[in-house]
């Protein structure tokens, strides 16, 4: 092995996960946006080459675009969300009692299937369902249909998403600030700092960089939100995201073209919220830090 | 070339080969299952897709294929059931590896057929015996055949109907509302289910065309009127479901319901009516039986429309059963199709229409022979241009999002007037006719 060269021994360890990232990932996206310039209709044998005739469909169809006003229920819902997963991230980093346990619980959400979640949920806002039950105990008759009315519908949809991504943020917020030394607290208590201080001087600077990663991803994962309003309502009482829109053009319309447009035009969007918020939310001192 | 130029390189050449194969290609275009002479000596083993899971995880279809096996005895019969039917036999079809023996999607546009499907016959000589054979007739060649035909109807429980006072059959639209709100007050039966949550109930609104006018060449309408326009089909039939909803005559929550549970539901007498067709019939009996109730409660009634005094009910295929055009065993899959069709006794196990002509009509349609209900089936010569109009204008004749906001806008979860709506959906449809096939 004396004429092994040396410089190949990375690529040949590279060799698998690229192999997989280019046929997965690459390949398909290359794919689609080759679509995007068709007319194809997802499954004929023949396919016509009609420029950016499909660009020129999305960007003349305001109703396509309307979509996005949805979006904005789930971004609030990321607010909440991220508020949240900080607070009990922050409390359970403290000496609790129980506190794995309500690890546990707080976590357990994630594990759990989207699909499954959307049907769960569907029983939970079903007339006279769980949620309606729960409500009478403590008193309150309410037979209001908790999907029933554009507005509703999606504050309903944006709280299961709350209820299923919120422990992902907190595990990851929580891993953030238990690689903070212990001693930092311990020299804080010694000055007299309060457990607010504490968070505000020593936990929020630590976590910094998994808060940004966590709202860039909740950013872009209010505006492709999919399996929740696909699986419960399937974009009915205006609950359609631009995803839930996107795949029914290709697979009810069979305008896979225009759909395919319209998921590179979604990834362009995404792109460049992205960057647009990583130019209004200064780079931290030490730029290795940052994961985005 | 540094590493980067190289590897945007390999990713590019990898994409131009991939895009290159979105089909099927047309080497084998325009071939022919023939029935095979000697029912002894064919061979091979064959897959079957079907969308039935159920039949296939109880052992019917392995009981049809041991049947088949005492005609055929070499020939192999699996199974493949696919659970989300129409999405995986779709993206199956962009490779040459979709069974021996499936049933045609409905995305499958009809001028494609001959590429993906062997041909069963000519028409001239296949429609003697059998039914819809127009539905999948390209250039005077059949490449698909249905093993039972369906009509659409109200499925209703006779018990709670009778308790309203109900003794016959409603013959307009303002009649069968009338008769639902007694049902309302005398009975405490939610008069009209809509199965909102499972969408496709809402489809098969669209099946009430042909039957409003007793038309047959109502598809023909279709494509080239405007479905929307006062009194045409679908207008009549849109209308009747935003009535129901909007006078209170469906149930409470539309968005949370179970089909599931609404077969025992409507068994008990919970639920008094649903649009749906003869094919469900079996499983509301199945369901009512389960519940302890007796399955001859479930009746099953015409729309709401007479011509001259009789009613009138569209019999159409089910999925059209073909043969894969690269299918090795062509003789054998063929022959699979033409004992499903003709002796399987499927469409009776089912309580469906038989696809043969001169067969009786099924037990569950005697109450409509009694009332000389007249059975139509529709010219689909322009089949293929209404599914073209209906995709370019994304109208969605046969996908619920249009109902779902009808039945959104008729109980106020939805602002506008009905008139509009339906206007604007005839306004969608006329302008894609001009555009389509240009």
């Amino acid at each position: 092995m004396r004429h092994f060269p040396r410089a190949l021994t990375p690529w040949l360890f590279l060799l698998a996960p690229l192999a997989l990232l280019i046929t997965f990932t690459y390949a398909p996206i290359v794919n689609m946006v080759a679509y995007s310039f068709t007319d194809w209709d997802g499954v004929s044998p023949e396919l016509h080459y009609t420029g950016a005739h499909n660009y020129a469909e999305i960007f003349t169809r305001q109703d396509l675009f309307e979509v996005f006003f949805v979006s904005g229920y789930y971004l609030v819902a990321s607010a909440v969300q991220i508020v949240a997963a900080l607070y009990f991230a922050t409390i359970l980093s403290f000496k609790v009692r129980f506190r794995n346990f309500f690890k546990g619980v707080l976590f357990f959400p994630s594990l759990i299937n989207g699909v499954a979640i959307g049907f769960v949920f569907l029983y939970f806002f079903q007339d006279g369902g769980t949620l309606d039950t729960v409500l009478r105990l403590f008193g309150v008759h309410t037979d209001h249909a908790w999907l029933g009315s554009p507005v509703s519908a999606n504050i309903s949809l944006a709280g299961v998403s709350v209820w299923r991504y919120m422990g992902l943020n907190f595990v990851l917020f929580l891993g953030a600030i238990q690689s903070i030394p212990g001693e930092l607290y311990e020299a804080a208590e010694l000055d007299g700092a309060s457990r607010w201080h504490q968070f505000r001087y020593i936990i929020a600077p630590g976590i910094k960089p998994v808060v940004t990663l966590t709202v860039i991803l909740s950013v872009s994962g209010s505006l492709s939100v999919f399996e929740v309003p696909y699986i419960m309502t399937g974009g009915a009482t205006g609950t359609e995201t631009f995803v839930t829109q996107t795949v029914k053009l290709a697979f009810q319309y069979n305008k896979t073209g225009l759909a395919s447009a319209a998921a590179v035009v979604l990834l362009l969007i995404v792109l460049a919220v992205t960057w647009l918020q990583r130019r209004l939310v200064p780079d931290s001192a030490d730029n290795r830090m940052d994961l985005v | 070339m540094n590493r980067r130029t190289t590897l945007a390189t390999a990713v590019g050449a990898a994409a131009l080969l991939l895009a290159g194969c979105t089909g099927t290609g047309g080497s084998t275009k325009g071939a022919d299952a023939k029935a095979p002479a000697d029912p002894a000596k064919v061979s091979g083993t064959i897959t079957v897709l079907t969308q039935r899971t159920d039949l296939v995880q109880d052992g019917t279809m392995d009981r049809y294929a041991a049947a088949f096996n005492r005609t055929y005895p070499k020939v192999k019969v699996k199974f493949q059931a696919l659970t989300n039917y129409e999405a995986e036999v779709k993206i199956r079809m962009n490779t040459e590896n979709y069974g021996d023996v499936l049933m045609i999607p409905g995305v499958i546009k009809k001028s494609d057929y001959p590429k993906f499907f062997a041909s069963l016959g000519t028409r001239a000589e296949r429609s003697k015996k059998y039914r819809f054979t127009g539905f999948t007739t390209v250039g005077g060649k059949v490449y698909g055949q249905s093993p039972i035909g369906v009509t659409p109807g109200f499925v209703y429980n006779k018990r709670v109907w009778k308790q309203a006072g109900i003794t016959r059959w409603p013959t307009t639209p303002a009649e069968f509302l009338a008769d639902l709100k007694a049902i309302k007050q005398k009975t405490g039966a939610v008069p009209y289910y809509t199965n909102f949550a499972a969408q496709w109930p809402l489809t098969s609104w669209t099946f009430v065309n042909g039957s409003v006018h007793c038309d047959t060449g109502a598809t023909t309408e279709l494509a080239e009127g405007n479905p929307w326009a006062q009194g045409a089909d679908l207008r009549v039939g849109d209308t009747l479901l935003y009535d129901i909803v909007h006078q209170g005559l469906a149930e409470n929550d539309p968005t949370t319901t179970n089909w599931e549970a609404s077969k025992a539901q409507l068994a008990k007498g919970k639920i008094a009516t649903q649009w749906l067709g003869t094919w469900a019939v079996i499983q509301f009996q199945d369901a009512a039986r389960k519940a302890g109730q007796n399955p001859d409660d479930i009746g099953f009634m015409p729309f709401p429309a007479q011509v001259d005094g009789t009613f009138c009910a569209v019999v159409g295929p089910d999925y059209n059963q073909a043969v894969n055009v690269h299918s090795p065993h062509k003789e054998a899959a063929r022959a699979w199709i033409d004992w499903f069709t003709d002796k399987s006794g499927y469409d009776k196990d089912n309580l469906a229409i038989s696809p043969l002509k001169d067969a009786p009509l099924p037990t569950v349609l005697k109450p409509y022979e009694d009332a000389g209900v007249k059975l139509i089936e529709l010219d689909d010569t322009a089949g293929a241009k209404v599914k073209l109009i209906d995709s370019e204008s994304e109208v969605g004749i046969n996908a619920p999002d249009y109902r779902q906001k009808l039945v959104d806008l008729a109980r106020g979860a939805r602002k506008g007037s009905l008139d509009d709506f339906l206007n604007d959906l005839g306004k969608k449809w006329t302008e894609a006719q001009r555009t389509a096939g240009s």
